[in-house]
């Protein structure tokens, strides 16, 4: 087997109390107390006013994360094949639909419909990005963080590509909220690079590998309700070593037969 | 790419349980399409239901995976001793080493939508047998062919709506040259619901007739749903003539519309560009292809474009859309069975219900079954969201 290993070129992070990652790391890294407050979430910018008009929560969430990883990684977004993830979609617009469906008058709106597909964020990104590489998109449930990441390291390693994974969730309002209760909006994207690329400035190297081993938990008790109750927060432990700058090895959740053991070098 | 091999496929659709039905079906030229008379809705359409899928119980374990569209999964992997299969590479490889790579766009939604109709009325909450994992949510049919197969590997489901089980070969393809598996389960789900027939209605992308691809009057599609897998192995040392491999893959983006296809076809021609260059193949080495092909004006309009400017006017195709439907996130796996099937019997399937071919489109659309020695085709699958994706697959000898 060959080493899932990439170089992390730049992370995009979006959550409730985490602004960005900068900010965010410096939280993770415990250098700054955890405040607690709902995400915010910036317009989408980068897409004609037309489509801009018809986002939701997850497409903007996804493309706020997506461009300042694509930012902080100094790459084109154009270029990149993107991995999108997510345990649920757009939960509002789900639920529009349903309830429209339970009515006697069935008409759904055209901009409900499409934004209703899995890979709304990925068509909204690309049109944003100008990005024509190819997009996977993916849901694993729980295990969806997980199963993006391997997916873009495969891409990394086997296609020898950069790719940016871009993972995020928001909540079901009810009555679907009582059966999958996402609290918040939570989205994080990493640029990952392959690992004989050009020495550019990484933030660390990761190298992945399938393990039975439990997964880790956060110590900070708010950040661990996030990594137990969003999907896409179960790589808060890497993402914690990553803002440490720390070398060694971290296990994030992933399927219930198996978890994911990632050994972190950091750079510089 | 490195060559893989599909050890075993299955198909269930509108036009047949399993291989041998599909095949025959095809060889009569007969259309699975019926008008709808699918659960409530009142909409003018056909649709390619599969009959008998309620009569289809889960195994009392699995219970609470209840819901149509595993019902029609679980269909689906009877067929052809599928699930024999499946477990003897699980025996050969290990129970760990085999990943599972489903395609859907709208999983077990329907089951949503009559829950949605039973509320309580005092609290709004749902029906306490809603269970939101193992129906709803779009894992839910990757969860059950773990569950019903005794799996342990990885396991995912590609949601990209009509290219979802197309995608599906690559992901898998790429983990297993990652050594990662040493075997996919791969394939694509997807049942009628209301927000598929109800939202492509409101695009007006729906026909009130059998959908009529590449015809000089089509006007929409047909919406169906279908069941298809295959085993996805590493190539043995030696392998009957008659084994399909998966030659080349290519993916792109359309970067233009949420719902509508770029007009010159520029992703959809990126995507069979790419195949073939994964696949060390030329356009001329592609002896048929099985189109997209909706059966919408736009849809066809940008792949014959595509087709025209990446393999010229020569190569025949159809899309079989005429007989199944529009399968959504299961075409790609059930329009890669009928290509196996294709390969494997020297057999073009004609283009149903299509009765004048649109002479602007240029495309070699084929209004009659053909027989000939096919070596290598190529499938395409496109979706919203500018979703492409083309695979090339190959006879061994």
């Amino acid at each position: 087997m060959r080493p899932l290993s990439a170089s992390v070129k730049g992370i995009g992070l979006l959550g409730p109390g985490l602004d960005d990652w900068l900010s965010g790391a410096s939280v993770l890294a415990g250098t700054t107390p955890y405040t607690a407050r709902a995400t915010v979430l910036p317009t989408p910018v980068a897409l004609p006013a037309a489509e801009r008009r018809r986002t939701g929560i997850v497409v903007k969430l996804a493309l706020a994360i997506g461009f300042e990883a694509a930012a902080r990684a100094g790459v084109n977004p154009a270029e990149l094949p993107t991995v999108f993830s997510s345990s649920g979609g757009d939960g509002i617009n789900c639920h529009e639909i349903c309830q429209t469906l339970a009515t006697g008058d069935r008409q759904l709106s055209p901009t409900r419909f499409h934004n209703s597909v899995h890979n709304a964020a990925s068509g909204y990104w690309s049109i944003a990005a100008g990005a024509t590489p190819a997009s996977s998109v993916l849901c694993a449930f729980d295990a969806t963080f997980s199963a993006a990441l391997l997916e873009a390291l495969t891409q990394v390693v086997v296609d020898q590509t950069s790719v940016m994974l871009v993972a995020y969730d928001s909540g079901y309002p009810e009555p679907l909220h009582s059966v999958r209760p996402i609290p918040e909006a939570f989205g994080v994207a990493m640029v990952l690079a392959p690992v004989s690329g050009p020495p550019t400035p990484a933030a660390a190297i990761i190298s992945a590998a399938l393990t039975d081993a439990p997964a880790e938990s956060m110590p900070d008790a708010r950040l661990e309700v996030l990594r137990a109750e969003i999907p896409a927060a179960r790589g808060l432990p890497l993402l914690a070593k990553l803002a440490r700058r720390e070398s060694g090895r971290v296990v994030i959740d992933y399927l219930e037969a198996q978890r994911i053991a990632i050994k972190v070098s950091a750079c510089g | 790419m490195t060559p893989l091999v599909l050890t075993h496929f299955t198909a269930t659709s509108c036009i047949g349980r399993g291989l041998r039905e599909t095949l025959g079906t095809l060889h009569e030229r007969r259309t699975g399409l019926a008008p709808c008379k699918f659960e409530t809705v009142e909409l003018d359409t056909y649709v390619g239901e599969v009959a008998g899928i309620d009569a289809e119980p889960l195994p009392d374990r699995l219970a609470n995976f209840n819901c149509r569209n595993n019902r029609l999964a679980h269909l689906g992997l009877r067929q052809d001793a599928f699930l024999e299969a499946v477990d003897e590479s699980a025996r050969r490889w290990g129970r760990r080493r085999i990943g599972v790579f489903l395609g859907t766009s709208t999983s077990g939604i329907l089951e949503t939508e009559l829950a949605y109709r039973r509320r309580d009325p005092g609290t709004g909450a749902l029906p306490p047998d809603f269970d939101y994992r193992r129906t709803h949510n779009s894992f839910s049919v990757a969860d059950f062919a773990l569950a019903l197969l005794g799996l342990e590997g990885p396991a995912v489901v590609v949601s990209s709506a009509c290219s979802s089980s197309a995608k599906v070969f690559g992901s898998a393809r790429r983990m297993i040259e990652a050594g990662l598996i040493d075997a996919a389960l791969v394939g694509g789900v997807d049942s009628l619901c209301l927000t598929t027939l109800y939202g492509f209605n409101s695009l007006q992308l729906v026909s009130h007739l059998p959908c009529r691809p590449f015809d000089v009057a089509r006007d929409g599609i047909s919406i169906g749903e279908a069941a298809a897998f295959a085993l996805l192995e590493k190539v043995p040392d030696s392998l009957d003539p008659d084994a399909v491999m998966l030659l080349g893959i290519g993916e792109s983006s359309d970067a233009y519309h949420m719902s509508s296809p770029h007009p010159e076809g520029r992703g959809a021609q990126a995507a069979m560009l790419q195949a073939l260059d994964t696949a060390g193949l030329q356009a001329k080495d592609i002896d048929y292809i099985n189109l997209h092909g909706t059966g919408t004006p736009s849809n066809d309009n940008a792949e014959a474009r595509a087709v025209a400017g990446v393999l010229g006017s020569e190569v025949p195709g159809s899309s079989t859309k005429g007989a199944t439907g529009h399968a959504l996130g299961a075409a790609g796996a059930l329009e890669a069975v009928i290509c196996g099937l294709a390969l494997q019997h020297g057999f073009m399937p004609a283009g149903l219900n299509t009765t004048v071919v649109d002479p602007t489109l240029g495309v070699n659309y084929l209004l009659e079954n053909r027989r000939g020695n096919i070596a290598r085709v190529m499938s395409n699958s496109f979706g919203f969201g500018g979703s492409n994706c083309t695979l090339i697959l190959g006879r061994a000898g």
